[in-house]
């Protein structure tokens, strides 16, 4: 090698990851456009609105909301990257309620459905969901238990007499609640189901060590227009303005044993399985969040001058940057490493918890240092990086709070 | 819409019901990993465990470790693991990085820094720059463990700011007479080879220009005396001193004034080499400290849980960037902001997980943890500082 190769940084070069291909690289084209098109110019309406159903129809016509899905169903059949890819393109609608409200639909309502669903539920709401013609939420957290799992109280009690289930009980914080056409819904059939079980954590890292606390949970896909379904109040919250979260309450809801998805007494297993693809979705969300709301600070650094120069020129700031960057990039880094195990066959648990908890905190904590960097600018709704920093916070809570991460991991050190 | 890639149906529908009856997959290794250099690292891991590890504390009492260690890893085939073939390596850099990674539970980083400064930060210029005489002289008794090079940049007032060195390099019949001073060489007490940052010229418009290498021979006028260090006791650091040392031509390692090259090539391969060993001394505390933890009378506190949890994913995260970079550098793709950021997140990292396990030893810790600690401060200023990392990223970012 003569000096003459001797390679030079070219900051500019393709950085693709490996995990990517050109076809990769097409979707996320087509999918920016897109998006910078025709959902960004919504987004401070959106705010005080709630994004609009019309966004699931058209994402459904364009094929977005099914990319990784099967084909049979009406998806792209794409592989698990496609869905990473979209949840780092819609980022840039800087509209964190509506990344959520589509992650509920694409990447944690349907995934049980295809997983475990009998051909008619399939056809009943995963095509449709797929279409963008019908909007799903999911129903885990109560008001009494959020990431005690276990301690979930609402009851689906079989009547003899007709094989069908009625449902009582109440769910909270439901992304999509109001909207949407049907609940994935996490009940106990077993009344006994939980009541050993306190630490939901132990739950997830060694769901085979004691199985028997675990049985008992079952999961319904209830349409949200049958009888005893009630929207109760929107629920208004620190940031995520733009998506609809519920508070909904369930009355004698008659629903027939087709209702049933997948076995009867294995929800939590099936929930917990869900919760991976979710966290691991998630944490791609909270990467490209954390990017976007970098992207517009660097630009903004650049731009305005302090005492005679660009203030992005100040040591301390360009060494910000160069701190953010560090952990942008290591949080993405994890999330395609954690990605590729999974599309191999893997079910990488710990590393999903990782990148989850990883991503998350260092989303929250970009969202706060580009707010320092803007100043009072920063602090003010018009530069929309208060809103990033409002958004992004939920990811410490969402999927499993930090400290349930945290258990998780460390009990799957046998800890 | 283009219609989307497709490649094996996702695992997501392969894995239903989990909990029951599916026995886990076996995990294949990251790329740029093969499952040959998972072959490679047990048979290195062997090795680092029997024939460096046991002799660990004498070395580190000593303040030195013998030159039979560099024949040992010579004679196993693992010094030149990443030069070519003609040269008695193997050509294959991730092989390299595996060492790297495995060199770092020899139980002392000073052996660690020693043997990995020879092979893979003061020959790669040989191999990269040097003429093919230079190369048969120098490199390929080098990875055969028969001469020891050390590479000479630093000066007791050039530390990050390379350009401002000014250990002189008079040219003379012949060749050169050198005069100066080297601060910091790691393995420049033993070398015997010591490839050398010299001033060839004075340049008023660009203090990089000027800059040569020479690769100056153990002789009359070169001395070496050992500093006392924080940690990484075993490695024979070194002052080094030139006093009117003639260098024939013959020795002028690639073109004359083009050195800042030379001392820019090679960075990313030594930062990723700190990035993999810091990876490779994090991943051993953690295990000692999670034997010391299951071990113990009492259990786990949730505290202890929680931290142990947070050193693991400090652990991963380090991992997963140093091989994305890694997997960039061997494609032979300009890597230099993953290699800095990789280098940046880990120094830190596995200083504040190591401190993380000593502090979960409390009283227990053992000799090797405390070790481990002091060795791994040098992470953050070693190689590039920490802050000489964020100034390229800063500047990289167009600030």
């Amino acid at each position: 090698m003569a000096s003459a190769d001797v390679l030079k940084p070219d900051f500019a070069t393709d950085r693709k990851h490996f995990i990517f291909n050109d076809d990769h690289e097409q979707l996320r084209e087509s999918i920016r456009r897109f998006v910078i098109k025709e959902l960004q110019p919504h987004a401070e309406e959106w705010e005080e609105t709630t994004f609009p159903d019309w966004v699931f129809e058209r994402m459904g016509e364009l094929g977005f909301l099914g990319l990784d899905k099967p084909e049979e169903y009406g998806g792209q059949g794409g592989d698990y990257y496609t869905s990473l890819v979209l949840a780092e393109e819609i980022a840039h609608a800087h509209c964190g309620g509506l990344a959520m409200g589509l992650a509920v639909q694409t990447d944690m309502a349907m995934p049980p459905i295809l997983a475990f669903g009998t051909e008619e539920q399939k056809q009943a709401w995963a095509a449709p969901a797929i279409r963008g013609t019908k909007i799903l939420c999911i129903g885990i957290t109560e008001p009494d238990a959020g990431s005690d799992v276990a301690g979930i109280k609402t009851r689906a009690v079989r009547e003899e007499a007709t094989g069908d289930y009625l449902i009582n009980g109440s769910k909270t914080y439901i992304t999509n609640g109001h909207r949407a056409h049907a609940i994935v819904l996490v009940t106990k059939t077993d009344p006994e189901a939980g009541s050993r079980m306190t630490r939901a954590a132990h739950d997830e890292a060694r769901p085979d060590a004691e199985r028997a606390p675990h049985e008992g949970f079952t999961l319904f896909i209830v349409p949200m227009d049958t009888e005893g379904v009630i929207r109760e109040k929107r629920l208004k919250k620190l940031g995520m303005h733009a998506s609809d979260t519920a508070l909904l309450a369930f009355q004698d809801v008659r629903v027939p044993a087709s209702a049933v998805l997948g076995q009867v007494g294995k929800g939590f297993y099936h929930i917990m399985w869900e919760l991976q693809g979710e966290r691991l979705i998630g944490a791609a969300g909270a990467v490209a969040g954390a990017q976007h709301v970098f992207d517009r600070t660097l630009q903004y650094a650049k731009e305005r001058k302090a005492f005679g120069r660009s203030i992005g020129h100040f040591q301390v700031i360009r060494h910000k940057f160069a701190e953010m960057a560090t952990k942008i990039e290591t949080a993405r880094q994890m999330v395609y490493t954690t990605a590729w195990r999974f599309q191999n066959g893997e079910y990488p648990v710990r590393e999903i918890t990782m990148a989850k908890l990883y991503a998350a905190r260092i989303a929250v904590e970009v969202a706060d240092e580009c707010i320092q960097i803007h100043g009072g600018a920063g602090y003010m709704q018009e530069y929309g990086i208060e809103r990033s920093w409002r958004d992004l916070r939920l990811n410490r809570i969402g999927a499993g709070t930090d400290e349930i991460m945290l258990d998780v991991i460390g009990r799957s050190y046998g800890l | 819409m283009a219609r989307p890639p497709t490649r094996e149906p996702p695992p997501i529908f392969g894995h239903i019901g989990r909990g029951s009856t599916e026995p886990p997959t076996e995990p294949r290794p990251i790329p740029p990993f093969t499952p040959e250099h998972e072959r490679l690292r047990a048979e290195i891991r062997e090795f680092v465990q029997t024939r460096l590890r046991p002799h660990a504390d004498e070395w580190e009492q000593a303040e030195w470790f013998p030159n039979d260690a560099f024949r040992w890893l010579a004679e196993a085939g693992y010094l030149g693991l990443r030069f070519p073939a003609e040269y008695g390596g193997r050509g294959d850099p991730v092989a390299a990085a595996v060492l790297c990674e495995e060199l770092a539970r020899c139980g002392s980083g000073g052996v660690a820094a020693g043997l990995g400064a020879h092979a893979g930060i003061a020959l790669p210029p040989i191999w990269t720059f040097g003429s093919e005489e230079q190369k048969q002289r120098y490199l390929v008794p080098g990875l055969k463990g028969e001469k020891i090079a050390a590479l000479a940049i630093t000066e007791p007032d050039a530390g990050s700011d390379v350009a401002s060195i000014r250990t002189r390099a008079r040219r003379v019949d012949g060749g050169y007479v050198v005069d100066g001073a080297k601060m910091f060489i790691t393995g420049g007490v033993r070398a015997d080879v010591l490839v050398t940052a010299v001033r060839t010229a004075e340049s008023d418009d660009s203090r990089h220009r000027g800059i040569s290498f020479l690769i100056i021979d153990r002789g009359p006028g070169v001395s070496a005396a050992p500093l006392g260090k924080l940690g990484w006791h075993a490695s024979d650091t070194a002052e080094i001193a030139f006093d009117d040392v003639f260098v024939p031509a013959d020795n002028l390692l690639g073109a004359e004034d083009g050195g800042f090259y030379l001392v820019m090539a090679n960075f990313q391969w030594e930062r990723l080499v700190m990035a993999l060993g810091a990876i490779g001394g994090m991943q051993a505390c953690f295990e000692a400290t999670l034997r010391f933890v299951r071990g113990r009378d009492g259990g786990c506190s949730q505290s202890v849980r929680h931290q142990l949890a947070e050193i693991a994913m400090e652990i991963e995260a380090g991992r997963d960037v140093t091989y994305a970079a890694l997997q960039r550098f061997v494609a032979g793709q300009e890597a230099v902001r993953e290699v800095t950021i990789a280098k940046l997140k880990t120094q830190r990292a596995a200083f504040e997980a190591i401190d993380a396990c000593f502090q979960i030893h409390g009283r227990h810790a053992t000799p090797e943890l405390e070790r481990a600690l002091r060795d791994a401060r040098l992470g953050p200023i070693g190689g590039g500082t920490d802050e000489v990392m964020k100034e390229i990223l800063g500047r990289s970012l167009g600030l």
